[in-house]
């Protein structure tokens, strides 16, 4: 599903983040992406939904070759990548239903399908009963739930997500892992960075771990493995 | 593209164009004024130029012959002018004529005046009223008739007339008015692009985070670009639409209002259906232009996408 050939990353101001990475992530996975601050792992993940190109080296996902791909055709690659962020990026002035269905409207998806469709991730995620609410009028987890029902609304192959529940207290967070285990149960590949230790180790999966821009640990069913 | 989609970015444009309501006010308030200028130009440059024509149609040469010229000379000469390629028509006016034709133009009043003269002392000279073409070439005519004139032992031409003068002021104050005109529009039509394409980057500075939202679930960049084109577009069909109604009514309250006070004047205005298809047609393609142009300009400059 993902594949990286001897990344390289060198931002324009001269910063090295990311140092000849290699890694290949399979169809149906769900990895952990840890690390200390400034590791580079956000930019890993911005190399999977071309927010960055890499300076060096290939990468494929879905079959695409990242990098190399025509201005044209990028956004039908990021189709198939669904990106949430830690502070959820949704539209204050649009509602809940609007800040899902919006997705499927960008993608130019057929108006009784956006409906049918909305209401099901919506209820997917637990949120069909405030489908008229707007952003302020719900809690930190409920938020990141409308960015995660976005996020899978036009069926992606790979979420991305970067520290989804680094603003959200434990319950909510465990919450939101159930979400995202009951998403990739449901085929969808997941990559997600973290620095929740409680969440690494009690749902093993397989971890990478990065510093320094390069990757120094890859386990299956891994551990944290930073003390905070 | 979708009926659907088309249909959602004409709601967009329209939409944004409230949300940004003082800068879109501002953007058709100077589209407005320059439309405005734009339509008293055109309706002034259409009722110069059919004054013009009028009064060209109205242009001949009369050519006064001396009063002793041999009938074999006034012939022969007849037939050279009458034979100048730019002449359409040469009508040779007898003294009788040219008297009775006097009498007539002076009226009843002043008849007086020429009680004593008749077919024996008439004073008056043969004359050929002469029409060219294009009245342009009238003073071209003119000369030629001179030279013509000039190639017999004693001139039978005493003078050549024609109402040249007044056709060239008048075609010179029509061009002022069309240049002074271009000049205003242009400088205005300018401002309003300026103004359009700042209301535009307000709305895409707005909308940054739902741009940057739609790129992230993969919006193509004309999905993206659309809605502005179409803010932009709808700014200036509205008000140039606006704007034509607004400059035809005036007109034709104006022609309502002074058809008697004008009515001294021997022109008359253009009735209001003979100036609306021009005017309407250039003030909303340049009302279009002036909107889609300004959001070009803001989406190449700002739209990154
Ligand atoms: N746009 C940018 N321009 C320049 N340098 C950048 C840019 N984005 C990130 N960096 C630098 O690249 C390095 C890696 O950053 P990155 O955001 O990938 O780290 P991270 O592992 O996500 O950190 P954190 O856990 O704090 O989110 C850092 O040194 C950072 O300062
Ligand atoms: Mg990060």
């Amino acid at each position: 599903m993902i594949e990286m050939h001897d990344i390289w990353k060198t931002y324009a101001d001269g910063t090295s983040a990311l140092n000849g990475v290699s890694v290949k992530i399979d169809r149906n996975e769900f990895v952990y992406l840890v690390g200390p601050s400034g590791a580079g792992k956000s930019t890993f993940m911005k190399l999977i939904y071309r927010e960055e190109i890499p300076t060096k080296g290939e990468i494929f996902v879905n079959g695409f070759n990242i990098g190399k791909l025509k201005q044209r055709k990028i956004p039908y690659v990021r189709r198939n990548i669904g990106v949430i962020f830690q502070d959820f990026r949704l539209l204050p002035k649009l509602t809940i239903y609007e800040n899902v269905a919006f997705a499927m409207e960008a993608i130019e998806a057929p108006r009784k399908v956006i409906k049918k469709r909305t209401m099901e991730v919506l209820e997917l995620v637990g949120l069909k009963h405030k489908h008229k609410s707007f952003p302020s009028q719900l809690s930190g987890g409920e938020q990141q739930r409308v960015s995660i029902a976005r996020a899978i609304v036009n069926n992606p192959a790979v979420i991305v997500a970067d520290e989804p529940t680094g603003n959200l207290d434990p319950d909510t967070s465990l919450d939101i892992m159930n979400l995202l285990e009951e998403i990739n149960f449901r085929g969808t590949t997941i990559v997600m960075a973290t620095h929740n230790k409680e969440i690494v180790n009690s749902m093993r999966k397989r971890v990478i771990a990065i510093e320094h821009g390069n990757i120094v640990r890859d386990e299956q069913r891994g551990e944290y493995g930073y003390e905070i | 593209m979708k009926f659907s989609t088309l249909t959602r970015h004409i709601r967009e444009g329209f939409k944004s164009i409230l949300r940004n309501g003082w800068m879109s006010f501002a953007s058709i308030t100077s589209i407005f004024i320059s439309l405005l200028i734009l339509g008293v130009f055109i309706l002034l440059a259409l009722n110069m130029n059919a004054m013009a024509s009028q009064i060209e149609s109205q242009v001949q040469i009369r050519v006064f012959l001396e009063t002793d010229v041999a009938d074999d000379v006034v012939a022969d000469l007849q037939k050279q002018v009458g034979n100048i390629p730019e002449v359409s028509k040469l009508i040779y006016v007898s003294k009788e004529e040219g008297l009775a034709q006097l009498r007539d133009r002076m009226g009843e009043d002043n008849s007086d005046w020429l009680e004593g003269y008749n077919n024996e002392n008439n004073p008056l000279p043969i004359t050929f009223t002469v029409e060219v073409f294009e009245p342009k070439l009238v003073k071209s005519v003119a000369d030629q008739i001179h030279s013509i004139a000039g190639t017999y032992e004693t001139s039978p031409v005493a003078d050549v007339k024609y109402g040249q003068g007044i056709v060239e002021t008048l075609f010179k104050v029509t061009d002022a008015i069309r240049n002074a005109g271009y000049i205003v529009v242009a400088a205005l039509s300018i401002t309003a692009v300026l103004l359009i394409s700042n209301t535009i980057r307000m709305t895409i500075v707005a909308r940054q985070r739902e741009i940057s939202i739609m790129k992230m679930v993969g919006a193509t960049n004309s999905f993206i670009r659309w809605p502005f084109f179409v803010e932009g577009a709808l700014i200036g069909v509205i008000t140039s639409v606006l704007t034509t109604a607004i400059v035809l009514i005036g007109y034709d309250q104006i022609i309502n209002a002074f058809q008697y006070e004008l009515s001294f004047l021997t022109m008359q205005l253009l009735p209001v259906k003979e100036v609306m298809a021009l005017t309407s047609l250039t003030m909303i393609i340049l009302g279009s232009f002036i909107g889609i142009w300004g959001s070009v300009m803001s989406v190449r400059k700002y739209l990154k996408v």
